[in-house]
């Protein structure tokens, strides 16, 4: 059955199936559902960054035209889930309680979503919002990093679990690294970067009756919001329905559900109205979350003729004073190499500021840039190439599970993406080549990340037309879910793609999980499959019934689509959808499919890889860089909608540009604020950053991993990106930078 | 064309503040002071709405995407808060409302402009473009269609500005090359990063003979 008579179809670029909504500003994100009777919430957030609120004053904004409610902690009604002993009902994936909105009058960051205005219109929320005073008793904080990296401390989940990944970990032999030939030391850091997806957070809470809510709300997961909201309204699951039909870019922002949408919720409750909320931009940089500041040590030990020896690898990264906030800093770094000796230490710092949540290759990013920078520090020392000197260190299983892996397919991405960038014209001494007044470096970096599946259900119907509408709950932030399942499903069947509906973005639809990780192809995919084989199977005991005797032995991978011809064996089966279809008298059949991971988890290391190469340009006088080209290469299993798979690559690659070079969140810590607040200041890459991208896919399936034999992309998209630029910098000018972002002032 | 080019924001503080101050001098101030003691109280008891509806808006004429209105508009209001909260026009983006993203270029009698960093009522006898009056019917317009073809966007939420700024660098004389074109649309932000597509969309539609 595995090799099917016919040739399953490769897999061709597609055009987005919603692009015509896309371009036609007919998509609607979840701000844009007028309902009626709609009021406007803007959030007031505090002026401190620790202590309590000793009055808020509201007259003059209760009285300003059109305003409804002020409400802050001493009016708002009391959300039932809100336990008073500092514990918040919903599940974050982080450990720890998220903030309570409304709930008392303590300040724990600034910008903390303190007090809505809701009205009418949104200039009047806006007027009333600025006419609001409070006054605060001031407590001591703390913010910076660096100052107070000595109250670092493991995390909860590492000290009840010494199995845990943020555990301390430790392979081979201890003073490895001492007794190194070459011994290598750095330390690394990584500024605070903020998602800033184009589309501000926002949500529409809508009361459809006292016990039943509905929010227009952008998220990554609508069960997760879902159940969430069920949970802190105590209310049952199936009265809380979660819209997130679009959404405009999130990066992982919409990962945990954040106060200012409890504070809609209670709002809407309070005023008896649908209400709007959207932060602006400089909330957007306080209230749903970022990538942590992060300060990382590394110690590489080699032999001279490029053996690895020992890897230690430390790292403190921030966090909130009320959640956990832990990520995969350290993880790559048991794995990508064949060192003998690793051993890690995660950290985390609880300090006085809002909750960091997962951005774009959450960790391994940040790890990727110190592992990957070493690895070239190394390199350099002992005058090897960095590519040889990777090679010499590949891995053929991981070293940390001590398991096969699933698949690995680097080395071709070595090859092809040397031969892509020119790799040949870099010279091993940095400075040496020119354009120009220009210096010219090259540089790569590597990055990996977890082919990550989940639990997933689909719904599919089939009608005596031969329309396929599937029906799954999964979002979709922009990388193309609903055009990569339609490609599955056709591929599945031979259904032609315009025949085919994916309807997704609603906790109504059947389950799935969150839109992150780089797991939706590879776990909604499946569910896709199933429910295409279910529906063939039902066809085909359809037909084997009414004497088709061709049938009577057939499997689904047998039957295929031509038009509206059936097909066995990739010949006629001499009979059509419609006649089977009347035959039995139906007008259509449907199927609800899960589809899960399998026991192959536990025997395999199942990984995505990602090999990124970079061309820069460095201005020797101005230290300005200009990234000339970027080549990126992956390995993540089967593409299944390559021109989609191409955007989201070239969409990482353009994150890693802004990483490297540009974006750096800057707190002002005697306030505990940020300086860089709206996109005019903190700089994320515009079309004259980027230069031509080229991607690579390997393009072979990974079926252990799942049937689809996808591993997930989003994440190696970025991940060794803003390594692989440094390490161009410093091969066109012969400087180090460590600290992200390489801005010129560091290069002069 | 400065307006569309990020490398030279305004300067942003002494902006907002000074557009902070047109509004509370030109609207809500002027409202609650002339207002009679019974309309403050009216407010209170929240039939505000209605009360300061009539005082606070003014008529505007507008031709959008073709068709002649007269709305009653709050001066302080923007023309991109009137397309999207009273008009429904929610095409039209809003990724920053400071003039530094681009998700909110309209055309205005055939230039490109942000529309958050435009109040509605200067919009008088003017005649404005959303990404909703591009398409002739069914029939996308030129620049739409090379979108879809090349991929030139992900979330599609910087799209609609990207499309509109797109056809007016043509329109400007702006698409000649690759460099002028990455150059004169660095006002519009895309944080998913569909740059290249986006240029080659613009490029296909130059050289398909948009006129410039
Ligand atoms: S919303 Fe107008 S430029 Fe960002
Ligand atoms: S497509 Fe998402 S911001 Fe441009």
């Amino acid at each position: 059955m595995n090799e099917a008579f016919f040739d399953k179809k490769e897999y061709k670029p597609l055009d987005r199936v919603d692009g015509r909504l896309k371009v036609t500003g007919a998509a609607k994100y979840s701000a844009e559902y007028p309902l009626p009777n709609m009021a406007f919430a803007v959030l007031v957030g505090s002026r401190i960054a620790k202590g309590t609120i000793k009055s808020i004053d509201s007259k003059a904004a209760e009285r300003a035209p059109g305003v409804l409610a002020v409400i802050s902690h001493l009016n708002a009604i009391k959300v039932p889930g809100y336990q008073p002993k500092g514990e918040h009902p919903s599940e974050p994936s982080t450990n720890g309680q998220p903030l309570r909105v409304f709930f008392d009058n303590k300040i724990v960051s600034n910008d903390q979503p303190i007090v809505a205005v809701v009205a009418t219109s949104l200039e009047k929320a806006q007027y009333g919002a600025s006419l609001v005073k409070i006054q605060y008793i001031k407590e001591q904080h703390k913010t910076d990093l660096e100052a107070n990296a000595g109250d670092a401390k493991l995390a909860a989940a590492a000290k009840k679990n010494p199995k845990s990944p943020t555990a301390d970990y430790d392979r081979g032999q201890k003073d490895a690294f001492e007794s190194a030939p070459v011994k290598f030391e750095a330390e690394y850091v990584l500024p605070t970067e903020v998602h800033n997806p184009m589309e501000l957070q926002s949500i529409i809470a809508h009361w459809e009756a006292d016990n039943k809510l509905t929010v227009y709300d952008k998220v990554q997961g609508t069960k997760m919001t879902q159940k969430n909201f069920a949970k802190e309204w105590d209310i049952p699951e199936e009265n809380v329905k979660c819209i997130a039909t679009f959404v405009g870019g999130a990066f992982g922002n919409g990962l945990h559900n954040w106060p200012h949408e409890t504070a809609a919720i209670i709002a809407a409750k309070q005023v008896k109205r649908p209400v709007k909320l959207v932060l602006t931009r400089e909330q957007m940089f306080t209230m749903v979350g970022y990538r942590p500041r992060t300060w990382q040590k590394i110690q590489v030990g080699a032999t001279r003729d490029g053996k690895l020896v020992a890897i230690n690898h430390q790292s403190i990264g921030q966090t909130s004073s009320y959640e956990e906030f832990t990520e995969s800093t350290l993880m790559q770094t048991r794995m990508m190499y064949a060192s003998p000796s690793v051993s890690t230490r995660y950290r985390i710092l609880p300090l006085n500021v809002a909750t960091p949540i997962w951005m774009r290759g959450p960790g391994e990013a940040t790890g990727a840039f110190a592992l990957e920078s070493a690895m070239d520090e190394v390199a350099h020392a002992i005058g090897m190439d960095p590519i040889d000197f990777r090679l010499a260190n590949y891995t053929e299983s991981d070293p940390d599970k001590n398991m096969p892996w699933s698949t690995k397919y680097m080395r071709e991405c070595y090859e092809e993406g040397k031969k892509r960038i020119g790799w040949k014209n870099r010279k091993l001494k940095p400075g040496e080549v020119r354009d120009g007044e220009w210096l010219v470096g090259y540089g790569m970096g590597t990055g990996t990340f977890g082919a990550n599946r989940g639990p997933a259900t689909v719904h599919a119907e089939l009608d005596k037309e031969g329309n396929l509408v599937m029906h799954c709950a999964i979002t979709d932030i922009g990388p193309g879910t609903g055009t990569a399942m339609v490609q599955i499903a056709s591929n599945t069947t031979g259904i032609s793609t315009d025949k085919i509906t994916f309807h997704l973005g609603s906790s109504e639809f059947p389950n799935a999980g969150l839109q992150g990780g780089s797991s939706t192809v590879n776990s909604v995919g499946p569910a896709v499959l199933a429910a295409c084989n279910a529906l063939k199977e039902q066809l085909i005991t359809m037909a084997a019934a009414k004497g088709n005797s061709a049938f009577t032995s057939a499997k689904p991978d047998d039957l295929m689509f031509n038009k509206s011809e059936l097909q066995l064996g990739g010949k006629s089966a001499k009979t059509t959808l419609a006649d089977l279809f009347k035959q039995n008298n139906l007008e259509k059949i449907e199927t609800t499919n899960e589809s899960k991971p399998d026991e192959n988890r536990n025997k395999y290391s199942m990984n995505a890889f990602s090999m990124h190469f970079a061309m820069v340009h460095v201005h020797p006088f101005t230290g300005q860089v200009r990234v000339k080209k970027i080549v990126c290469c992956a390995d993540a299993g089967t593409i299944v909608s390559p021109k989609t798979a191409e955007s989201q690559m070239i969409g990482g690659a353009t994150g890693g540009i802004g990483m490297a070079l540009t974006e750096d969140a800057v707190m002002d810590h005697r306030f505990g604020r940020y300086v860089t607040k709206d996109l005019g200041d903190y700089h994320v890459p515009v079309h004259a950053d980027v230069p031509d991208i080229d991607v690579y896919f390997v393009n072979k399936p990974d079926l252990l991993a799942d049937p689809v034999g996808s591993k997930g992309l989003g994440e190696i998209a970025i991940i060794g990106v803003a390594p692989a630029i440094a390490n161009a910098v410093f091969n066109a000018t012969g400087k180090r930078v460590r600290e992200l972002p390489i801005t010129p002032d560091k290069l002069i | 064309m400065d307006k569309n080019k990020s490398n030279k924001k305004p300067e942003k503080e002494d902006h907002q503040e000074s557009r902070r101050d047109f509004l509370k001098a030109s609207s809500i101030l002027t409202a609650i002071a002339v207002a009679p003691a019974t309309v403050a109280k009216a407010a209170e008891y929240n039939l505000g709405e209605k009360i300061s509806a009539a005082f606070e808006t003014t008529p505007v004429n507008l031709t959008i995407n073709g068709v002649k209105k007269q709305l009653p508009v709050e001066p302080r209001s923007t023309l991109l808060d009137v397309l999207r909260e009273q008009l429904d026009l929610t095409g039209t983006k809003k990724g920053c409302d400071y003039g530094q993203c681009g998700a909110c270029t309209v055309h205005v009698n055939g230039q490109r402009v942000l529309s958050c960093l435009s109040l509605a009522v200067m919009q008088e006898g003017k005649e404005v473009t959303t990404i909703e009056g591009l398409a002739k019917g069914d029939e996308l317009h030129p620049m739409q269609k090379a979108f879809i073809k090349h991929d030139g966007f992900q979330c599609g939420y910087c799209t609609p500005g990207q499309i509109m700024s797109g056809i007016a660098c043509i329109n400007e004389g702006h698409a000649n090359s690759k460099e002028d074109i990455k150059e004169f649309m660095s006002g519009n932000i895309c944080r998913c990063g569909a740059y290249p597509n986006i240029v080659k969309a613009i490029q296909e539609v130059k050289n398909g003979g948009q006129k410039s």
